[in-house]
Parts: structure tokens; C-alpha cells; sequence
């Protein structure tokens, strides 16, 4: 051999580093192509569509568009939050003939799907998250949320009436606002059974590691937690481990009870079939889409999954009446007297923050009871 | 700390937990991949044929029901990938890290392609061995629940170690990894010996795939890998291409690795990004500990296209 194809070792790290950088590249593949019907609208996954979580969530909202009239669906899956999703964000368009598009994951909205609002002005992009500001952003752009928090606020009281050691488990990707909440949340469900209730989080950094949430599940095991739930993007391996080890489980995205059937209590989950055909049926009449949408458990945004086997008669009672307290509306989870776990007041004697109130959208702490840290 | 919990105990019973629990695709994938480069070759290839491994070793096992044919299976396409990349690269003028990365995207581009029905079904797992009975304490039972892949690693690069310095097959993987000419001059084809090498480390790597998917954490998904079977082929320079070194190294990556989730759950829940950097951090500290300026890694085959 000669030497013109011969490497040296600084070669092979940069090679190497570009061929994992290719790796992430290649996982994105288009799954379905359709030609340009009456309208188009793309769907952007950051994972597999079936992972039993958050994509998984979003790709049966997709699915529920499919028999509409006139419309087509485009997805694409494990599009990584880098310039990949430009590109796909542009395949969309001018290939497809996109005109409605849903970036899904967090990670899209700045700078990405806002450089594909200002090259395309014609095309609307809803993210999902809170992060569209009308002073800052685009008209063609917008956000749509639901406040899950609630969700696992019924978990929390499902849970709160499980748990025997009185500790429950908390396995949670990064320290952002709707993570956060939603520990509260689980925390306060909990609590509102038994103040004496604590609940142990633990962050493993990034949305999807299979073997460090399988981790972090037993750690929390380990310290005495025998009720766990999470927020990641996909619940499974959590889920399965948490079963496996003995602990109950409440789920999140999706529903996971097929996973441990036994020992799934319930579960928070999107109903996002309902707000994308909001959308669409918006784009169809030819009606200005919303900017700024959000909704609960009242709206159809959330639903809980069916009650498991092991949840028993006082816990049933309780999330029956906590939910039909939820459907009125202006149900609210951060209530005064409020301590944050640091000892910082969150909300004073009289105050509540109903599910609707913007400053939970920029919650950066977690209550007293939780043990663990947002940085 | 209550009853229920073990308090800070669980750090070092974490830290023993995940070195056992989290180590065994590292040392399956480190010791596969040992082979191939003493014999004077690289695969970078095996991240994809982790998953692929991971992907067949699953569905197989969901097919016939018994993980141990799933195993065998994985195993099966782990060879497979191997020979495909040994054969290639006995081409001349055919770079053996460019074919490993090609390698390595179509593995998991083809897991991902065969995989998708296999997301939801739930797949019988490998028996674990409960070393723990002894004791009443579960987490401890929890922690020493050891897979016997774990078992049959620590063996197997006992073996390795032993075999590479007093058999005959160790001295001719040696050879042919340190110089084609004397190898040649010994009536030996390089080109033979490296093909069995790489096709055995591709094996080796689809076992650790089966590990991943059938034990620990015991699922199939895309993201099961997460980049583990290029970590394990770093872990081989790591080791300085010592069989013992790679189950060391390996051990080592998985107890660190546990680190971060074990300090979170007894209340140190400040810097935990930090904590999650303490293996890499510790690779680093190592690699500068013991390399040298006047010297090329000691145990470097001399056919390595990186040391050559």
C-alpha cells in the first residue's frame, strides 16, 4: 500500500469525529414523501416516532390528520437540533410543497426554525414550547403548548396514596422550565395526600440516554423511592427498569402501560391530535392560524391515562374529584404558602398561580420537598 | 437517611452496581475490537455493529422466544459485518478506518430499517446470576444481580491475555499485526489472519449489542447505543491493546459512569454536569499520565495505519 492512504493519528481522531458526526447526519431519513395535496403540513421528530414518549406523542397527532381531506402529511424522524433541521425544514418546502410546518422538538425553535421563518415568509412554522414572543419573533411563526404540569399533578396524588417509604423518584433530562414544573407538580399531587412526602429528582442532562436514565432509575430505587416517573423524551427504558426493580411507575408523554401493566398507576399524556387539527382546519377555512396557543386537561391538550390495577379505592376517589376540580378551569398547582427548596418564597399566603399564568413558564426552581438542584 | 434508603452507601454500591451493570458492552466491544488491531487493523465499524447486534440479538429473541438464540444471532451478524469489512480491506489501496465508518452508519441505518417493528414488542432477557442472596439488604441483591455476558467478558479477556503470549494463534494475530513482511516470510497470509481477526471482533460486538438490548437497559430503541461502541474503540488505545487492560478500562467507564446518578440520588446534586464528565476526564488524566514525547504507545501493533 502507499503511502498516500496511510493516516496518522491526529487523522484518525478528526476522521472519526466526522464520521460520528455522519452517523447523527444518516439517522435522519425521510419516512413518507407524498406529493403536494391541497395543503401540506411537515412534521419534525427528533427521535424515532415510536418510542414510546414524546415523539411518539406527536406522531399520533400526525397520524390523526391523515384521513383529512385535502391534506397531507409529510414526517421526517430523528432529525437532530442542529442545521440538519434547516435542511429538512427546506426539503419540506420545496420539495413537498409544505406549507404549514411542526418543528416538535425544543431545540428547533432559535436559531433554526427561526431562519427558516424569515427565508420563507409564505410558510407557517408552530413550535412546540412557550418560546414565541409576538416583540421578538415573526408573525409566520408561533408556539403551541399544553400544560402537562396538571398531568403530573394527578400522578403526583396517585402516587402520594402508593407510596409506602413516603419517597418517591423523579428521573428528569435538563433543568427547563416545563421540567421543572412538572417535578413540582408531581411533588405537590403528592403532598396534597401526605405533607410529609419527599421526592428525589435526578437530571441526567440530556433528553434521551437509555443506560444513564437506566442509572439514574436504580439509584432512586437504591435510596428507598417506590413510586418513579420522568421526563424524558422516551419514558421506556425508565419505565421498564423502574418495573423490573419493583417500584410503581407513573408515565409521561404517552401511555406506557403496556410496558409493566401491573405496576403503571397512570399517566400524563398529550392529546396533541386535537390541537393539530385546530390547525389545520384553521389553514383549510383559510383563517389566520394562531400565534400563541396553549391548553389543559379542559382543553383536550392533556389526558391521563386509564388508572392501573394497583391503584387502590382512596387514591381512585381523590383523582377522580382533583380531575373534575381541573376540568372547571383555573385550577391552580403553585399555591401559596409556597417555599422553594432552597427557602426562597414562591408564592405568599393568598397567592396562586392558576395553569394559565405565564410566570410558570419561566419557573426556575423546585419546591420544598424535592430534593435535588436546577444547576 | 430513613429505613427504606441506604444513604451514602449507595455511591460506592452504585459506583460496584454500574461497573458491573453498564461495563459489558464496553468489554465485549473493547476486546473485539483489541483483536482486529493486533492483527494490524482498524474497525471503527463496530458502533454499528453494536447496534445492528443489538437490533437482530432483540428481534430474534422476540421471533423465537429465547434470548440465547438472539444472542447467537447478534453474534452471527457481528461475524458477518467483521468478514465484510475484513474482505474489503484486503483490496489494495482500501482505507480500513474509511470502510469502518462506512460500516459503522450503514449498521445502524440497517438496525434502524429492520428495527422498527421491533420497537414495541417486548423481548424475553438474559438470566442474570443473584451473587447477592447472601445478603437481606435489595439494593445490595439489585447491585450483584451479575449477567453472565458479564461473567463470560472477564473470562474471555483473561483468556485473550493469556492466549495473545503463549499460543501459536496468539503469535500469528502478533505478527501479522506488527509486520506483513515477517509474517509473510513465515509462509503466513496477513490478509487470512486479519479477516478471522476482524470477523471474530465483529462477533464479539454483536454480543455486546445483544447485552445492550436484552439486559441492561434491556430494550431495543435507536438511541440504546449512544455512541458506546466508538468510546470502546478509543477504550483499546486506552488499554494500550492489553486484553486486561480493555475489562480494567472498561470496568473503570462503567463505574464512572454511574457516578453522576448515584451522587444525585444522596442529595450532592449541585455541578452534576461535572460529574457526568468523570470519565471522560479521567480517560484524559490517564492518556497525559502515561504518554510520552520520545515514544510511540507502548503495545501498538506496527501495522496500525495510525502508528505505521
Amino acid at each position: 500500500m502507499t503511502d498516500r492512504f496511510m493516516l496518522n493519528r491526529r487523522q484518525l481522531l478528526k476522521t472519526s469525529a466526522a464520521g460520528a458526526a455522519l452517523g447523527l447526519a444518516s439517522a435522519s431519513f425521510p419516512i413518507s414523501r407524498a406529493f403536494a395535496a391541497a395543503a401540506t403540513v411537515g412534521f419534525i421528530y427528533v427521535g424515532p416516532k415510536d418510542d414510546y414518549g414524546y415523539n411518539q406523542a406527536h406522531a399520533e397527532g400526525a397520524a390523526a390528520l391523515k384521513g383529512i381531506e385535502g391534506i397531507s402529511v409529510v414526517e421526517e424522524e430523528n432529525v437532530p437540533e442542529t442545521v440538519d433541521v434547516q435542511k429538512t425544514m427546506e426539503s419540506m418546502i420545496n420539495l413537498d410543497g409544505a406549507s404549514l410546518i411542526f418543528p416538535t422538538s425544543f431545540g428547533y425553535f432559535d436559531p433554526h426554525m427561526l431562519a427558516m421563518c424569515a427565508k420563507f415568509p409564505d410558510v407557517q412554522f408552530r413550535h412546540c414550547g412557550g418560546m414565541w414572543d409576538k416583540a421578538k419573533h415573526p408573525m409566520n411563526a408561533g408556539s403551541y403548548f399544553g400544560y402537562i404540569g396538571m398531568g403530573q399533578y394527578l400522578n403526583g396524588v396517585v402516587a402520594g396514596h402508593t407510596s409506602k417509604s413516603k419517597k418517591l423518584g423523579f428521573v428528569a433530562a435538563k433543568p427547563i422550565p416545563q421540567v421543572l414544573l412538572n417535578i413540582n407538580s408531581f411533588l405537590l399531587g403528592a403532598r396534597s395526600v401526605d405533607p410529609s412526602i419527599t421526592c428525589q429528582v435526578i437530571f441526567t442532562g440530556e433528553w434521551s440516554l437509555a443506560v444513564k436514565e437506566a442509572e439514574a432509575t436504580n439509584a432512586l430505587v437504591d435510596q428507598g423511592a417506590d413510586v418513579i416517573t420522568c421526563h424524558v423524551d422516551s419514558p421506556k427504558v425508565v419505565v421498564e427498569t423502574a418495573a423490573g426493580r419493583g417500584a410503581f411507575v407513573c408515565g409521561y408523554h404517552a401511555n406506557q402501560s403496556p410496558l409493566a401493566p401491573e405496576k403503571y398507576l397512570t399517566g400524563a399524556e398529550w392529546n396533541w391530535a386535537k390541537v393539530y387539527k385546530m390547525f389545520v382546519d384553521d389553514l383549510i377555512a383559510g383563517t389566520p392560524l394562531p400565534n400563541f396557543t396553549r391548553g389543559g386537561l379542559a382543553d383536550g391538550f392533556v389526558k391521563m391515562s386509564p388508572l392501573g390495577p394497583a391503584v387502590g379505592e382512596p387514591a381512585r376517589k381523590q383523582f377522580d374529584a382533583t380531575l373534575a376540580e381541573m376540568m372547571k378551569g383555573g385550577f391552580s398547582v403553585i399555591k401559596g404558602p409556597l417555599k422553594s427548596n432552597k427557602g426562597a418564597v414562591v408564592a405568599t399566603e393568598g397567592q396562586a398561580f392558576v395553569e394559565t399564568a405565564i410566570e410558570l413558564e419561566s419557573m426556575d426552581y423546585l419546591v420544598e420537598g424535592v430534593v435535588g438542584s436546577t444547576a | 437517611m430513613d429505613a427504606t434508603g441506604i444513604g451514602l452507601w449507595g455511591v460506592p454500591l452504585a459506583i460496584l452496581g454500574g461497573a458491573i451493570r453498564v461495563s459489558t458492552p464496553f468489554i465485549f466491544v473493547s476486546l473485539g475490537e483489541a483483536i482486529t488491531e493486533r492483527s494490524g487493523r482498524i474497525n471503527l465499524g463496530l458502533e454499528g455493529t453494536l447496534v445492528f447486534g443489538a437490533m437482530t440479538a432483540y428481534a430474534v429473541a422476540v421471533m423465537t422466544n429465547s434470548p440465547w438464540l438472539g444472542l447467537l444471532a447478534a453474534a452471527a451478524a457481528g461475524l458477518c459485518f467483521g468478514l465484510f469489512h475484513g474482505w474489503i480491506c484486503k483490496f489494495p489501496k482500501v482505507n480500513d478506518i474509511a470502510i469502518g465508518i462506512a460500516l459503522m452508519l450503514f449498521g445502524s441505518g440497517l438496525a434502524f430499517f429492520f428495527g422498527k417493528p421491533f420497537i414495541k414488542p417486548k423481548a424475553p432477557n438474559l438470566p442474570a446470576i443473584p451473587f447477592g442472596a447472601w445478603s437481606d439488604i435489595p439494593q445490595v441483591q439489585a447491585a450483584l444481580d451479575v449477567n453472565v455476558l458479564f461473567l463470560i467478558g472477564a473470562v474471555l479477556s483473561l483468556v485473550l491475555w493469556w492466549a495473545f503470549r503463549n499460543t501459536r494463534a496468539g503469535l500469528i494475530v502478533r505478527v501479522v499485526g506488527d509486520s506483513s513482511d515477517a509474517a509473510r516470510a513465515m509462509g503466513l497470509n496477513p490478509n487470512t489472519v486479519r479477516l478471522i481477526a476482524t470477523g471474530v471482533g465483529g462477533a464479539l460486538a454483536g454480543i455486546g449489542g445483544a447485552y445492550l438490548s436484552l439486559y441492561y437497559p434491556g430494550s431495543w430503541t435507536e438511541r440504546i447505543s449512544s455512541g458506546q461502541g466508538l468510546m470502546a474503540v478509543a477504550l483499546v488505545i486506552f488499554a494500550h491493546w492489553n486484553p486486561l487492560g480493555c475489562f480494567a478500562a472498561a470496568l473503570l467507564f462503567g463505574g464512572a459512569g454511574a457516578l453522576g446518578p448515584a451522587l444525585q440520588s444522596v442529595g450532592v446534586t449541585q455541578g452534576y454536569y461535572l460529574f457526568y464528565a468523570a470519565p471522560y476526564i479521567l480517560t484524559l488524566i490517564i492518556m497525559i499520565a502515561t504518554s510520552s514525547p520520545t515514544r510511540s504507545l507502548a503495545g501498538a501493533p506496527g501495522e496500525l495505519s495510525i502508528t505505521r
